[in-house]
């Protein structure tokens, strides 16, 4: 089996960043494993600017700040396993060293063995299922992140007459970028009093274009069978009860979800780390390493941030972490 | 001019179509819909009941207990996971336990073998995921579990194998007699057949009462159901009902046999043969219920809802054979629960009568065994160093929750009766039903299926007709144009 000082699970921007910082801290041997074709996770999908404000000092767009940190991963020379899924990591009891297991087209089902590894598998989505919102299950319901995939990177529009549930980040932002596109808008609906982005996305994504961001409000019903034709609103309360009388039909065709992001860390409970029921992320020490001897967290599988320059500063203090961990050895 | 006509490519249409399928007959199955298994089958507990509740000397006790002890024998031969956990009927009540007694009975009265009722601590100690506040159980060690996707898929696959040709998109509008037997008319044009069966679920008594002049009546009685995921996997091991009220049996807390927990169903008759809505009383009612006999119920771990509907004929009994005023044409109608249970003892029993009537010799090459698609990660590490050498589509993971991987899906598609929509991909493999239903897989699934079907990208459907996932490219793309 392969000897790894460092493995990284993840090349988004937490796992660059965490193993650029592994290897100026000293560690030689480094692997990231990527499930995707290429670096750069979510960001590549991300192509509104924001990003980099902090760490560049400039407004750069998502795949723009990845590639800086694919450019370093290059220039270093920090090996990556690109359309690699990993599917266990077991923690050996005395050695503390940890067995990966993973799987790609050229080696099948492999196992390496690690000093350490660095979490870094970022977050997801809430599905509807988690919102058991009533009504059909017609096609049109996508999470905001998905139809984000579709239009930027496949080129598809997903729907032309759309309902965003939820006022995250990503369903603002694609609530402006299906406008862009030609589709109309009709209503951003968010259950608590208050938006859940960034003011500056309300700001530049629905005020700019004239899109009604409908507050204490949510989805009471999804109609249509085949392909969504509308949803009912309702106004809540605020112990989250459906008001009556307050129900109003929007017809669409689609329907955005941005009702959350959940960290992903099948891998990390079945490796048997101890949990953090509030963020939905591992529990780390001071030095970002969970439960697990030798097991790091960074970015969005620790706890949802809210900017990618904070996901990469976190993600350096875990590959120096991670690097004394491996000296200290 | 077919043999057989099956209409309706549900678990029960397909089983029928299977164990015809052995005789030298001409076999044709009609479904409006894309894809087999899209009605009732496709929404409901997945439950091999034993046979306990169903009236002594019903239809239903019959093929119940028959079908229960039949369907590991079909699973096995169809590659269907089927796993017999056994089932709990629980009393929650002191003075209801007399109820328990009475189930008992029935079940020894209908032939169903190793039931036991249980005491306070004997429940608890087989079930220790219950409220400590139950009195008492029944015990059917023979109840068992199976994805009624998996089943129906396997059974329709091997009959096509053996032969069963397979209509889809393919509606019923009209049936009419004429001399030898039946002209059935569809969307698709005429089809001439000397036998129909009828399995056509909730509307089974359409098409019965086009020929008969004895009038059947099929009220649905839709049922709500909740699905946990994976990680509440273990909150009960055996199948647990609640003592059956009035209305029904109660809301059911159950292991699926991919490892979620399933809640549900409730009951509620309604006119719209298409009602697969769920409703906000609906899930709550099965959260509800669940609730009061689980000991700690996670209801933040509900993945997904869904709802389905019983093809109830008013006499709640099957409604099973040869129709008096029109010879050669046999019902499978009314077919509720136990019905799923029943499809082993539901397809000979229709088989037998209508080779009777047709009078084939059986087949001297039928072929009762079909082969699953493959998990490759479940298989042993030559296995997968083989798979990966004939296609390297299975070292990569599409379906990141249940571990698809894009090896499964392309087999999904490429088989006989192959999946040609998203829910088609998603019954066959699993991909889409884990935890982020399809969330991160359904844009690449998209893209399999349109290379491998040649088709546009954006006129693959969820579930075929107006199901469109895309509603076309976005603004000066090349590929605007194509």
């Amino acid at each position: 089996m392969k000897r790894i000082e460092a493995v990284i699970v993840g090349g988004g921007p937490a796992g660059m960043a965490a193993a650029l910082s592994a290897r100026q801290n000293g560690l030689e041997n480094i692997l990231i494993l990527e499930r995707e074709e290429e670096l750069g996770g979510i960001l590549n999908q991300c192509i509104h600017t924001g990003f980099g404000l902090h760490t560049f000092g400039e407004e750069l767009t998502g795949p723009e700040y990845a590639a800086r940190y694919v450019e370093k991963i290059e220039k270093e020379k920090i090996p990556f396993y690109t359309g690699t899924t990993v599917l266990e990591i077991q923690s050996e009891e005395q050695s503390k060293l940890k067995t990966v297991t993973a799987v790609n087209r050229i080696q099948g089902v492999f196992q390496l063995q690690a000093d350490t590894v660095i979490l870094a598998m970022g977050c997801r989505e809430r599905p509807r299922g988690a919102l058991n919102i009533p009504g059909f299950r017609p096609a049109g319901i996508y999470s905001a992140g998905t139809a984000q995939r579709l239009v930027n990177r496949e080129g598809y529009l997903p729907g032309r007459e759309i309902v965003i549930l939820g006022s995250g980040d990503i369903g603002l932002i694609m609530a402006r970028r299906m406008t862009l596109e030609g589709a109309r808008v009709k209503a951003v609906a968010e259950r608590l009093p208050h938006p859940g982005g960034l003011m500056r996305n309300v700001v530049q994504c629905l005020e700019d274009y004239d899109i009604p961001l409908k507050l204490n409000c949510t989805v009471a019903e999804i109609h249509g069978r085949e392909r969504i034709e509308g949803v009912t609103l309702v106004q809540v309360d605020g112990e989250n009860r459906p008001v009556p009388g307050t129900e109003e039909f929007i017809s669409c065709d689609t329907l955005l979800l941005s009702v959350g992001l959940i960290p992903e860390n099948e891998l990390t409970a079945a490796m048997g780390a101890a949990m953090n029921e509030k963020t939905g992320g591992p529990m780390v020490s001071e030095t970002l390493e969970t439960s697990v001897p030798g097991v790091f967290a960074c970015g969005n599988v620790l706890h949802v941030h809210e900017l990618v320059d904070h996901v990469s500063r976190e993600a350096e203090e875990a590959g120096r972490f991670a690097a004394e961990w491996v000296k200290k050895r | 001019m077919y043999d057989v006509l099956i209409i309706g490519a549900g678990v029960i249409g397909c089983a029928a179509a299977r164990e015809l399928s052995r005789y030298e007959a001409g076999i044709c199955v009609v479904e409006r819909c894309s894809d087999v298994c899209e009605g009732t089958s496709k929404a409901n507990s997945g439950i091999v009941h034993a046979g306990y509740d169903a009236p002594t000397g019903s239809m239903k006790a019959r093929m119940n207990v028959t079908g229960n002890e039949k369907m590991e024998e079909l699973c096995r031969e169809l590659d269907v996971s089927f796993q017999r956990i056994g089932s709990l009927v629980i009393c929650m009540e002191e003075e209801r336990i007399p109820e328990l007694q009475k189930l008992y009975d029935r079940g020894i009265a209908n032939g169903v073998k190793g039931l036991r009722l249980l005491n306070r601590e004997e429940t608890l100690e087989l079930e220790p995921g219950l409220s400590e506040k139950v009195r008492g159980a029944l015990y059917a060690p023979s109840a068992g579990i199976l994805c009624p996707f998996e089943l129906t898929v396997a059974l329709a696959e091997n009959a096509a194998a053996n032969g069963a040709e397979f209509r889809l998109n393919t509606e019923v509008t009209d049936i009419v007699r004429e001399h030898g037997g039946y002209i059935v008319r569809t969307n698709q044009g005429d089809l001439r057949t000397r036998m129909v069966v009828n399995a056509a679920g909730v509307y089974a008594d359409v098409f019965h009462n086009m020929v008969s002049s004895d009038k059947i009546h099929i009220t649905p009685r839709k049922g709500e159901y909740c699905l946990l995921d994976t990680e509440a996997g273990g909150l009960v091991r055996h199948t647990v009902f609640p003592l059956p009220e009035k209305k029904g049996k109660g809301i059911l807390v159950t292991p699926t046999v991919h490892g979620n927990i399933l809640l549900g169903p409730t009951a509620a008759p309604v006119e719209d043969r298409e009602g697969v809505n769920t409703t906000k009383e609906g899930l709550e009612a099965v959260l509800h219920s669940a609730e009061q006999y689980v000991k700690e119920l996670p209801v933040r771990k509900v993945i997904t809802s869904f709802a389905g509907l019983r093809a109830s004929e008013d006499g709640r009994e099957f409604v099973l054979g040869e129709v008096k005023d029109a010879p050669g044409f046999f019902d499978a109608a009314g077919i509720e629960s136990p019905g799923l249970s029943s499809v082993p003892a539901i397809g000979e029993f229709l088989a037998e009568m209508i080779q009777k009537r047709g009078g084939w010799r059986a087949k001297e090459k039928f072929e009762s065994r079909r082969k699953g698609i493959r998990r490759f990660l479940e298989l042993t590490p030559e296995e997968q160093q083989e798979l990966l050498r004939e296609n390297p589509a299975y070292g990569t993971i599409v379906c990141r929750c249940e571990k698809i991987t894009e090896g499964e899906i392309l087999e999904a598609i490429r088989r006989p009766l192959g999946a040609t929509t998203l829910d088609g991909i998603k019954r066959r493999t699993r991909a889409g039903m884990g935890r982020c239903q399809g969330g991160f897989c359904s844009p690449r699934v998209m893209e399999l299926l349109a290379s491998e079907l040649h088709r546009a990208q954006e006129t693959i459907t969820k579930c075929g007709g107006n199901s469109r996932m895309l509603a076309g490219h976005i603004r000066g793309t090349d590929s605007e144009k194509d």
